[in-house]
């Protein structure tokens, strides 16, 4: 038998759960620990943020919780950590790791920070059209915040062969951020589109973390998993061949079966023979899966073709606000009130003079989730939420939603349910735009540190 | 007789932008092609009444027993925009199990958790 690698995931976004990124550490026997951790707005949400509050560092709020679960374990058992905790700052994540590695005993170890994804001043330099609606991306010239390219995995690799114990990036394809140990381990080419193939499609089976070890999964009577409160996250067992197996740590609550990863295979997946990653374009359709004895999944087969000439961007604006409510109704003929109750609300609207691109005012328990998708017989709910939201250009008409929703309180119907209004009502929206991107004009760099 | 999808597969969406995948699996490999006949982009569409405002592309995958639909025009806008509770569309996928399917009687053992007949 060949060299096995062993790569497990820490987190499949920001709010991730911490335990199971510590039983990984712990249990795992890992050779790799890999954190995914930021979602389409979360760089422009880091930027805005940033500029409001010049003491926030601009890296994963939750660095210094996910570092101190598993750094110990990691330290012991010599498992590296690849993990895109950076954000906008992937400087300060590795001097703040350094930090924690020092306080913790652990000296002369070398971490790497990944840098080179934002391009926000030279985006429209750069970039041509915007995809989502071919106009020209300098059109996003007033409200742009920030721009980031979508990096693969090389600069981590990079990383790593230069001996680097742990690595944080900003932003990377998330499968990218799974598939660069094996690069590093079997010494895969970068233009090896089929190893990359199988590559990156084991780092998208594991990006999502839970949702292929039992999460996003359970439906009672239909898919029923053992302890769903007690869901590990996965672990690949990788040949170099590049084939897998999908497991986790024995004792975990939850499963791995031939349904829970064919779900997360498809998982934000267009054409399942052209997923377009920065390393290689991955061809789903040729899998073959097999279950091999409880909570083990053998992946082989998945293919891949030659990488495109261009990255991804993403390209955030500021888009205006949005202001939101709601209220209750419950009880013999709940519908028929929360139905007036909405009639008032667009007649309050037209009062007050509300400037909105587009409101809705849903009931919640009937139609606000599936909304149009609501079948026309569903039956009628004995409780009711009616939820009000609009979004508009500025905070002051967004606003406006919140204050009529309180007057519904003394001002409303019989049996107004309503909460006393602590939060905030109101929230910026940021807009996310795509464009491509030459790939040879987003050199990355690596910059080393060591505790 | 004819059940709701529910019985026959399940799903999961996913999100990009405006755009929402919703994927559906069938239980077992002999109940695939009844997804092939049946679930047309034309009849999904129309299942979800307007809530896909887009172009709905769909894409068999045999080797998974699987349809993927790939919805445009299904998240209000695009996650950060949209005025949905559930604007990442994570619920979405829900729906389509309410969707009725013929199945041929040789297949019914094969149906997920139906119900005794009364």
């Amino acid at each position: 038998m060949g060299k096995t690698i062993r790569v497990g995931s820490g987190s499949a976004w920001w709010g991730d759960r911490v335990e199971p990124a510590r039983l990984n550490a712990e249990q795992g026997a890992l050779d790799y620990l890999c954190f995914e951790t930021m979602a389409e707005a979360t760089v422009s949400a880091a930027q805005v943020r940033a500029r409001r509050d010049p003491s926030f560092p601009g890296y994963d709020t939750y660095l210094d919780e996910r570092m101190r679960a598993v750094l110990p374990a990691c330290m012991r058992q010599g498992t590296r950590i690849v993990s895109n905790q950076g954000w906008i700052n992937p400087e300060g994540a590795a001097r703040r790791i350094v930090e924690l590695l020092r306080e913790m005993g652990h000296t002369g170890v070398k971490v790497a920070a990944v840098n080179g994804s934002l391009i926000t001043d030279r985006v429209l330099e750069l970039t041509d059209r915007i995809l989502e609606n071919g106009q020209p991306t300098s059109t996003l010239a007033p409200t742009l915040i920030s721009a980031e390219a979508y990096l693969g995995a090389e600069p981590i690799v990079e990383a790593l062969r230069a001996g680097a114990r742990i690595v944080v990036t900003g932003r990377v394809a998330d499968p990218s951020i799974f598939m660069a140990p094996l690069m590093h381990e079997f010494g895969w080419d970068p233009l090896d589109h089929e190893k990359l193939g199988m590559g990156n499609g084991i780092g998208h089976l594991l990006e999502c973390g839970a949702q292929v070890t039992g999460g996003y999964f359970p439906d009672p009577g239909f898919k029923d998993v053992p302890e769903p409160w007690n869901l590990a996250f996965p672990i690949a067992e990788v040949s170099e061949d590049g084939s897998c197996v999908i497991t986790k740590v024995a004792g975990s609550g939850g499963a791995v079966t031939l349904q829970t990863v064919k779900e997360q295979m498809l998982y934000e997946v267009h054409d399942p023979a052209n997923y377009i990653t920065p390393d290689v374009v991955v061809d789903f359709t040729t899998a073959r899966l097999e279950l091999l004895s409880a909570d083990r999944v053998r992946v082989s087969g998945i293919s891949g073709k030659p990488r495109t000439p261009t990255l991804k961007v993403s390209i955030g604006c500021t888009e205006g606000f949005i202001g939101e409510d709601m209220f209750f109704y419950a009880g013999p003929g709940a519908l028929r009130r929360a139905q007036l109750a909405k009639r008032i609300l667009e007649e309050r609207f037209r009062i007050v003079g509300l400037q909105a691109e587009d409101v809705r005012i849903d009931f919640l328990g009937l139609n606000a989730i599936h909304g149009a998708a609501t079948p026309a017989n569903a039956p009628e709910p004995y409780e009711v939420a009616v939820r009000v939201a609009a979004r508009t250009k500025t905070r002051e008409e967004a606003v406006k939603v919140g204050r009529e929703v309180d007057g519904m309180a003394v001002s409303g119907i019989a049996h107004t349910g309503k909460r006393v209004p602590h939060q905030d009502r109101t929230r910026e929206v940021i807009g996310v735009w795509s464009a491509l991107v030459p790939r040879e004009q987003v050199p990355a760099s690596v910059v080393y540190f060591e505790s | 007789m004819k059940v709701m999808l529910q019985h026959v597969a399940h799903a999961r969406s996913g999100d990009k932008g405006d755009t929402s995948n919703i994927a559906v699996f069938a239980y077992a490999p002999e109940l695939y092609p009844l997804l092939v006949e049946q679930l047309s982009v034309a009849r999904f569409k129309a299942f979800y009444g307007g809530a896909i405002k887009g172009e709905v592309l769909r894409y068999p995958v045999e080797a998974l027993h699987a349809i993927n639909f790939v919805c445009h025009g299904a998240l209000g806008g695009g996650v950060s925009r949209s005025l949905c509770l559930d604007n990442y569309g994570k619920a979405l996928s829900a729906a389509v199990l309410g969707f009725e399917i013929e199945v041929p009687e040789a297949l019914v053992p094969l149906l997920k958790n139906l119900p005794e007949p009364a």
